[in-house]
């Protein structure tokens, strides 16, 4: 194999994996603070549309991300009223949320479709992007591919080494012990939905932007869903999403290249992977029953203030 | 997913077609007789907007429309996934009083013929299939003839010999093309190779981006597909390179890229047979339209076609369309180098509708259909 084959197998596997890497740290941040919003799905599509509506407008790129990002918080913000306040059932209401938004995003997206939106320009790192190999597959991409690798590291840093991070996690771990530490689970759960959902609409902005600059209804093609998946995968840790979403875009990417090549493993085995690999992840954390690994205690859990 | 958002669709579908359903109860009961009024149910496989092949059958369905006024009404049932699915929103159609049902895609064949033995008195037509029965028509287009007028044109353009394909899954209609493309590009460039990636969907524009990218980067400079959206498409158009569209002009989507589109022009077809069920005079028929019945189409050329390219192209298509010409013509042998038609031989239709092998010269091994 010649090294610049080498080099755009690279380059595609990493924008492929960057909807995922978004979407995926989108879903990590809610579960952590004991959200589970399985409408990652119609976050992500309406982003996508936000995002591509307004790039057609002829905005510039940082505008379509903001976009992208305010119509997946505001979506988001739907769910959080309707599981925080209301107590709906978060499973039914995030599964509301996909149709909802997948409903949504087809309507208001009818007047787009045919149109094509303007190429996103690449920046290329001076340097480091004169390397052999890595040089082009790694440093010159879109702005986007950088921020959401800037985005994990700013979220591990920020649950890890931060008081807020702290406290989103205990209300993640325990919101019973949390609401009577005096802090406001509501709050903290609401900001978090919110700040997911922007990740996810960026997440989908990005197919829209980048990947494929067009818009036709549920072109997410199911990619909430391994989001979802990839954070059981990393074991609610945010570099290992970055790991996950890499895995997983290497075996789309490897797959398309492998039948070019000749070489043919049949499709379906390779769509069904991720999920088989997030069985065996929470196979493996349940195995080892290991405290550090294991899913925030709360997630999924509707919190009540007892009166 | 897709099952979930199509029983949602199925469900407000139902309830639409249930709130005007009183008003034609004649029409359902006398199907041979003439009838004052026709209702014409279409499932899709994809949504309308695929800029795509589901566009074209929709656009069908609006000149049907166009063509009979009041005396047709129409519904539609959009992104219905090949399974279980497509059996249920088929029963709901047929319950709520279709006269007849176009099932528009290869995978809802089983689900029609299922459900047309439930419905003896509604006729169905299911479009690229190969089972009939008295009250199941089957309709489809000649799209290897679109295919091979590509094929020239794509043997005859290509600089690196490559030519990249983007295929949906193993069944006959895609593997004719596949074929007849091949074929037709090999007898005017010997050196030309095909590399084939299969995405398994008709339609997920992401993926058939990430496909047309590895084609590209392993030396395809032509790309051809038999998906539903125009990604490949734009993805040639940034990359600098050419591709054909897929059932549709896609031209807005590779404006220097199109070297030209096979179109699928349903409205004839669609028409007639909506004709028929008003006339009272339709039957199960088994219909393959080609160039001559203008069911296959192609878009103008592009801009970088050269006029002799150009030529070529056109004649072939005029011959195909007058009979002169057969995409299939021996000898022709099966890629494990036995022989399939002897010289001057041409391929039979039952062949052609069950084609499951590669001819010689193809690389890479067909996958599995199920």
């Amino acid at each position: 194999m010649d090294y610049s084959l080498l080099s755009s197998i690279l380059h595609a596997i990493l924008v492929a994996s960057t909807p995922l890497v978004f979407a995926g740290l989108g879903a990590l941040i809610q579960e952590r603070a004991g959200v589970l919003n399985l409408g990652v799905e119609g976050l992500m599509i309406v982003g996508a549309l936000a995002g591509f509506a307004t790039a057609l407008a002829g905005y510039p790129l940082l505008f379509s991300v903001i976009a992208a990002a305010f119509a997946g918080a505001s979506l988001a913000a739907i769910f959080a009223l309707l599981v925080l306040r209301l107590y709906a059932n978060p499973v039914a209401t995030g599964l509301a949320l996909t149709l909802f938004g997948l409903g949504l995003s087809a309507l208001a997206g009818a007047q787009y479709v045919g149109q094509a939106a303007p190429q996103v320009s690449v920046w290329t790192i001076p340097l480091l992007s004169q390397l052999p190999v890595v040089g082009h597959a790694l440093f010159s991409h879109d702005p986007l591919v950088y921020l959401s690798i800037l985005m994990a590291a700013l979220i591990w840093w920020f649950l890890k080494q931060t008081r807020a991070g702290l406290i989103l996690r205990a209300v993640g771990e325990n919101h019973t012990s949390a609401h009577s530490l005096g802090f406001s689970v509501m709050g903290i759960r609401f900001l978090a939905i919110a700040a997911g959902g922007a990740l996810a609409g960026i997440g989908g902005s990005y197919l829209t932007l980048v990947q494929t600059p067009l818009f036709v209804e549920g072109m997410t093609a199911g990619r909430g869903w391994i989001a979802l998946a990839l954070v059981v995968f990393a074991s609610w840790r945010p570099f290992r999403v970055i790991a996950g979403a890499y895995l997983f875009g290497s075996v789309t990417i490897l797959q398309l290249h492998s039948q070019a090549f000749g070489i043919s493993i049949p499709a379906q085995w390779l769509s069904m992977l991720p999920y088989l690999v997030t069985i065996v992840a929470l196979v493996m954390i349940s195995a080892r029953g290991d405290k550090g690994v294991a899913a925030p205690g709360s997630l999924g859990k509707i919190f009540r203030v007892s009166r | 997913m897709r099952g979930l958002l199509s029983k949602a669709l199925a469900v407000s579908a139902a309830v639409l077609l249930a709130a005007c359903s009183d008003s034609e109860q004649t029409a359902s009961n006398a199907p041979e007789k003439s009838a004052d009024k026709v209702k014409a149910g279409f499932i899709y496989v994809g949504p309308v907007s695929d800029g795509g092949w589901t566009y074209e059958h929709n656009q069908g369905r609006l000149a049907v429309e166009g063509a009979f006024g009041d005396q047709v009404e129409t519904t539609f049932v959009e992104s219905v996934s090949e399974g279980p699915d497509a059996e249920r929103v088929l029963s709901q159609m047929a319950n709520d009083g279709a006269d007849i049902i176009f099932t528009t895609s290869f995978g809802f064949m089983n689900p029609t013929i299922k459900v047309a033995e439930q419905f003896p008195n509604v006729k169905f037509e299911h479009a690229t299939g190969f089972k009939r029965a008295d009250n199941v028509a089957i309709y489809s287009s000649r799209f290897y003839e679109g295919r091979h007028v590509l094929g020239l044109v794509a043997g005859k353009m290509t600089k690196t010999n490559t030519i990249g394909y983007i295929a949906s899954f193993p069944i006959p209609e895609v593997v004719r093309g596949i074929n007849a493309a091949y074929l037709a590009a090999k007898s005017v460039n010997p050196a030309v190779q095909f590399k084939v990636i299969w995405v398994s969907s008709w339609f997920d524009p992401g993926k058939e981006a990430d496909a047309a990218k590895a084609l590209i980067d392993q030396g395809a400079d032509i790309l051809m597909q038999h998906t539903d959206s125009p990604a490949a498409m734009q993805i040639a158009e940034q990359r600098g390179i050419y591709a054909f569209g897929q059932a549709s002009d896609m031209a807005a989507f590779g404006p220097t890229a199109q070297l030209t589109a096979i179109i699928d022009d349903w409205a004839p077809y669609y028409i007639e047979r909506v004709g028929a069920m008003l006339d009272g005079t339709w039957q199960s028929t088994d219909t393959w339209g080609g160039f001559n019945t203008g069911m296959v189409a192609l878009a103008p050329y592009g801009q970088a076609v050269p006029d002799d390219v150009r030529q070529l192209a056109e004649e072939a298509r005029v011959a195909i369309s007058e009979g002169r010409l057969h995409p299939f013509t021996g000898p022709i042998n099966k890629q494990d180098g036995s022989a399939w038609l002897a010289a001057g031989e041409t391929a039979d239709d039952g062949t052609l509708l069950g084609m499951d092998f590669y001819v010689e010269g193809i690389e890479g091994s067909l996958p599995s259909s199920n």
